[in-house]
């Protein structure tokens, strides 16, 4: 029998940027099969293939052994691919059962559309999935949990044969991702076929049978899950020995830099405090949602707090005041690079002297290539390759935007400097530069704080590890307390003896 | 809009905070114009003696049929500019018509003058799916274009009640049971328009394309195509106001409709569309209409300097995205509190 | 019109150094809208009688004046991706309020010049406040301070026109720079033109105005106050639209309200033609102030060719559409053409 769904020699690029090489896959009936890699291998790409929103340069996409072509993501979903993406794309405005039936509503006499009936299997839905939303309310403010409930209720309804999941764990609870795994395996058992991409091996592991590896666009390997551990796979996945990354020099803590002091956003997070000291890396670790973004943004002042306040060397900073965040001494590199971290149609140039214009201008005008040379400088202190100072910084690749983003921060000379996911989807090359950069920061007497979801990261560069849970920051462990259990155990919430 | 039990015991009340908004926000103009005519009628009971119901509804439905177009194109968050020249160039058009041909059926002149107009919004649309170019630069261009032709068209030339035949003049006032033709034709197109919109699948994704565009390419939407059939009916509906105004005013010159699209804008906005697509109701839209014609008629009959019209409008404009937001942001907080409670 | 003051700090190189030169200069829509109106002013002198003359340029520049001025801080806000549409009714309310001081007793022109620009810039920032404190589309706010203002304008002033000014006033305001035949008033323009260029293309507030309108979320990260350059935009718009009102009561030597009544949309194709995008982000001053020449030129051109006036505004509203179109088309043919090449070597990407 032919698998179900399967890539076959499949490459793909996007102007002169290859995402894909050469890629195969196979997708059995009736059974799950996992796709890991690093962000940046490709993955998402080939998700959107399969999902019928990219056509394949080359190559060919086999469904039930016969060659087809979609020609978009309606198609797709037509011949029973199902795709739940790693960001839930509902219309907020919306309710949940219109979304879930969108285009494919229930109709009742003269092709109108049945809403009585759209919003009772709907509710059917939910009620087999075992969960409680109401399927008239807009989507809009749901969780990302719910949300992502609403696309497998989604997924559910179009009696799927294939199931593809882009990461749909990254923002659930246990007891949430139990309840999709069960779901997940059920359909699995129906017969349908799987795919699910994740960076929790635990899961992987728990519920695939095949494991996908790919790197750099190309595909690497495909083994049973049996005959393979998760060091195999990880070593697999990176190509290289994980120990090298991360270059953590020890330094001697110098004077407090960063005060947080019951810092309080309702809804997000509750009175939080914390330290960090010049020369020491300090992790915020957490699971997706646990609101250490939201707490590192409220420290910069892109969001008010409701209270709190936050000191730089003793200094209290206004709340909810970039500037003078800034001013004072501040950089945050953010989470979201395309979005928060880079003005992606401005130049390499004008983005890296984005916070020092004004420092920069001579008596309030930048002429004479002042930007030029502060760009240039920067650029080339962190080895920034990049065809010309004038192209729009989306040209680069990942790693190179995210050394934009470093140079742009770094070149502000801060005393604090905070990273969000620093190391987020750019290559192991790169990531390995990063970490190191970061150490020497530190080594400089540079106070850094860095929000990262990625535990060996964690463990390797930070002095000290901070975890929040559910808006709460719940443990402080010193590095040498810090392990992969005793972090996961805070941040899941678990308490001994409870 | 009525509420449906729902199977599942809801997990928040968000969906009837949602609801209660919704039908709030159309009730709330509702009331407006209900407060508006009761306080005048209060002061003057002439106010709404047969005449003046009449020309009330008269004057709103020109403006109601192209609020409705108008609202179709702004749900799925574009613009259209243009519906005044299209206007203005069927209404010449249906003169012409009658000009040269005296004995042309009735039907057959609206006919003509909503596919002059369906053409008009084709070209819109076109060019905003194909060339993938912003609506409010294009139908600020064809604005322009649609002007043009029509001024190009009618070369100075006025085309006076005595050109058109006296049963389609007759059209353009008369009643049915005290009901004015016109306002007829606007319930149909208001009944037609908002049945679409609730009850078929593709009036279902003009909102989705509205509320996120991305999203609805992603799910595979044809957003092109829904986005140029919206243009060709906000483009058909204008030529329809176009023999319609035609009918009622009995001279046309070129001007016939110029500077109308800020006005019919404003009565979408007012009415409850929001600005950005994804929410709001022809229903409302056609409220908008209403309103805003019942004020210019209501001040004077109050006492208040007519000159007041415009600035109240502008007030009116300003007070319901006001309120729209406040009322966004409430339900977002509300709906944020539940769903935290219920994980 | 002094465009030439502005050409170099407009001509900042914006696109790739890789690209031949030739290729550059085609590639901005600026360039091809200078080039369309030397072409105008070329083709128009040869074959149109009158073109030549400098009366026409002085008139072409009479009627551009007030459209030149809005232009230059809607080209800010529209880079930004907001829009202002009550100008023309912002220049309503001020000639109204200008007329009605002076019906008032008020007779000193310094004072009516100073009071109509506090207004200006109160009414702007009314909408400033509007955007940016409650966080409305500028869209719909304007859409609707539109219809305020000009309501306000016929409450002060009623349907009738102050028109007994001083004719020294009246006449002063549309003098020539002495020998020549050209408005001193295109010198105010001029310097604003010289000011708002800078600022945009040569400050850190530019580079600020460009961030924003390409990414506000990114601009906010960067350090940039994002609302509160929005509200000043919004009031710099009112203040020059009131300046423009103040030019056209004694232009016309009348106050009317409904002075400039549609001009906002002459304003905004203006400032699309010259290449500015309507999404924000993109966009110079030189095309801005080389399209209201082109526009105007244009129009006054084919009246002397006797094209009845009215039907100018095709015209007007193809230019807009291929402003848009244009670009576009360009752009999807150069993908095409690169999408023929062979695949560069590997590149490491983030999708």
């Amino acid at each position: 029998m032919p698998p179900v769904l399967a890539l076959e020699g499949v490459s793909k690029s996007f102007g002169a940027v290859a995402a894909l090489r050469d890629v195969r896959l196979e997708l059995r009936a009736g059974e799950a099969h996992a796709l890991v890699g690093e962000n940046g291998a490709g993955k998402s790409t080939l998700v959107k293939i399969l999902a019928g929103v990219h056509a394949p340069d080359s190559g060919k996409v086999l469904l039930d052994g016969a060659a087809v072509t979609f020609g978009g993501p309606a198609e797709a979903r037509a011949a029973g691919i199902a795709v739940i993406y790693q960001e839930p794309t509902l219309f907020p405005d919306l309710s949940v059962a219109e979304n879930i039936f969108m285009g494919r509503q229930p109709l009742r006499r003269g092709r109108r559309i049945d809403s009585a009936a759209t919003r009772t299997r709907a509710a059917e839905l939910f009620t087999r999935l075992g969960v409680r939303i109401d399927p008239d309310r807009p989507a809009r403010g749901l969780s990302i949990a719910d949300q992502q409930l609403v696309e497998i209720a989604k997924a559910l309804s179009a009696n799927a044969r294939v199931l593809v999941m882009d990461e749909p764990t990254a923002a659930l609870s246990g007891v949430e991702v139990e309840r999709l795994f069960a779901v997940a395996r059920s359909l699995r058992d129906e017969g349908a076929a799987v795919l699910f991409i994740s960076h929790r091996f635990d899961e992987v592991f728990d519920l695939c049978q095949r494991i996908t590896v790919m790197r750099d666009g190309r595909w690497i390997s495909t083994d049973d899950a049996a005959d393979v551990t998760v060091d195999t796979v990880i070593r697999t996945m990176v190509g290289r020995e994980l120990s090298t990354l991360y270059p953590k020099v020890a330094a001697e803590p110098g004077d407090t830099r960063l005060e947080v002091r019951g810092l309080t956003r309702w809804g997000y997070f509750d009175d939080v405090t914390f330290d960090v000291r010049g020369g020491e890396i300090v992790a915020l670790a957490g699971l997706v949602g646990a609101g250490r973004s939201e707490v590192v943004r409220a420290v910069f002042g892109i969001d008010r707090p409701d209270a709190g306040e936050v000191r730089v060397e003793g200094r209290r900073l206004p709340l909810g005041d970039t500037p003078a965040a800034i001013a004072a001494g501040l950089a945050l590199v953010p989470e979201d690079r395309r979005q928060q971290g880079l003005v992606m149609e401005l130049s390499v140039e004008r983005n890296a002297t984005l916070p020092r214009r004004w420092a920069l201008a001579k008596a309030g005008l930048l002429v004479g290539g002042a930007e030029r040379r502060s760009a240039a400088t920067w650029a080339e202190r962190l080895q920034v390759k990049a065809g010309h100072p004038t192209d729009p910084v989306s040209t680069l690749s990942g790693g190179n935007q995210q050394k934009v983003v470093l140079a742009k921060w770094l070149s502000t000379q801060p005393r604090v400097l905070i990273v969000d996911e620093p190391t987020r989807g750019i290559d192991v090359g790169t990531k390995a530069e990063v970490h190191r950069l970061l150490s020497e920061l530190a080594a400089n007497g540079v106070a850094v704080l860095m929000v990262s979801s990625e535990l060996p990261e964690v463990l390797g560069m930070a002095d000290r590890v901070l975890v929040m849970h559910e808006g709460r920051l719940v443990a402080d462990i010193a590095r040498a307390e810090a392990d992969e259990e005793s972090v996961m155990f805070a941040a899941t919430g678990q308490k001994e003896e409870a | 809009m009525t509420a449906t039990a729902t199977p599942v015991a809801p997990r928040t009340n968000g969906a009837s905070i949602a609801h209660r908004l919704f039908v709030v926000r159309e009730l709330g103009i509702a009331l407006a114009l209900v407060l508006l005519i009761g306080v005048t009628f209060a002061v003057n009971t002439r106010f709404l003696n047969a005449q003046n119901v009449k020309d009330l509804l008269l004057g709103s439905s020109i403006l109601a049929i192209l609020a409705v177009g108008q609202a179709i194109v702004i749900i799925t968050r574009n613009v259209d500019l243009s519906v005044g020249s299209i206007l203005g160039l069927a209404a010449f058009a249906t003169g012409a018509m009658f000009q040269s041909s005296p004995n042309l059926p009735i039907p057959v002149a609206i006919i003509i003058g909503m596919a002059l107009g369906a053409l008009c919004g084709a070209v819109n649309g076109g060019l905003i799916a194909a060339a993938r170019v912003p609506a409010l630069v294009v139908t600020l261009g064809t604005l322009y274009v649609f002007r043009g032709v029509d001024y190009t068209w009618a070369t100075g030339r006025q085309i006076n009640a005595a050109d058109m035949p006296a049963s389609f003049l007759h059209m353009g006032t008369t009643t049915v049971l005290g009901v004015p033709v016109l306002a007829l034709f606007a319930v149909v197109v208001l009944a037609g328009a908002g049945i679409f919109l609730r009850s078929y699948r593709s009036g279902r994704e003009l909102y989705a394309i509205g509320s996120d565009p991305d999203a609805a390419r992603l799910y595979g939407i044809p957003v092109g195509r829904r986005v140029f059939w919206a243009f060709v009916a906000s483009g058909a509906l204008a030529g329809l106001a176009g023999v319609l105004h035609a009918a009622r005013f009995g001279t046309i010159d070129a001007n016939a409709g110029l500077g109308s699209e800020l006005n019919v804008v404003a009565a979408v906005v007012v009415g409850g569309v929001a600005i950005f697509g994804g929410s709001g109701s022809v229903y409302g839209a056609a409220l908008g209409a209403v309103l805003l014609t019942t004020i210019g008629s209501a001040l004077p009959v109050l006492g208040i300097n007519p000159f007041w019209q415009r600035a109240a409008v502008g007030v009116l404009i300003l007070a319901a995205i006001g309120l729209d937001r406040s009322l966004a942001v409430r339900m977002a907080r509300r709906l944020r509190g539940g769903s935290a409670r219920g994980a | 019109m002094a465009p030439e003051t502005v050409i170099d700090l407009a001509a900042q190189p914006r696109t790739s150094r890789q690209r031949p030169p030739w290729l550059r200069t085609f590639a901005s829509w600026e360039t091809t809208v200078v080039l369309a109106l030397v072409l105008v002013i070329l083709i128009g002198s040869a074959t149109i009688d009158g073109v030549g003359d400098p009366r026409f340029y002085r008139f072409v520049i009479l009627e551009a004046i007030p459209i030149a001025l809005i232009a230059l801080p809607m080209t800010l806000i529209v880079i930004t991706g907001e829009i202002d549409l009550s100008v023309a009714s912002t220049v309503g309310l001020t000639c109204s309020a200008m007329g009605a001081l002076w019906q008032a007793g008020v007779t000193s022109l310094p004072l009516l010049i100073l009071v109509s620009l506090v207004l200006g810039a109160v009414l702007g920032a009314v909408n400033g406040v509007f955007v940016t404190v409650f966080g409305l589309p500028s869209l719909a706010v304007t859409i609707g301070t539109l219809a305020l203002y000009r309501g306000l304008a016929f409450v002060v002033l009623g349907d009738k026109a102050v028109a007994d000014y001083p004719v020294s006033w009246t006449t002063n305001m549309i003098a020539p720079i002495p020998g020549t035949v050209v408005p001193w008033f295109v010198l105010v323009v001029a310097v604003l033109a010289l000011l708002f260029g800078v600022l945009l293309h040569a400050t850190p507030i530019g580079r600020a105005l460009y961030a924003i309108g390409n990414n506000a979320e990114a601009a906010a990260y960067s350090g940039i106050a994002v609302l509160r350059t929005k509200f000043w935009l919004f009031v710099a718009t009112g203040a020059v639209s009131a300046l423009a009102g103040v030019f056209w009561t004694f232009r016309f030597a009348s106050a009317r309200a409904d002075n400039a009544d549609g001009l906002e949309l002459s304003v905004v194709a203006a400032v699309l033609l010259g290449g500015v995008s309507i999404f924000g982000g993109r966009g110079a001053l030189l095309g801005v102030i080389a399209a209201v020449a082109l526009l105007g030129t244009l129009r006054n051109a084919l009246q002397l060719a006797d094209v009845p006036a009215n039907a100018l505004t095709i015209v007007t509203g193809t230019l807009l559409i291929l402003s848009v179109v244009g670009p576009n088309l360009v752009r999807t043919v150069r993908e095409r053409l690169r999408r023929r090449q062979p695949t560069p070597p590997m590149e490491r990407t983030q999708r």
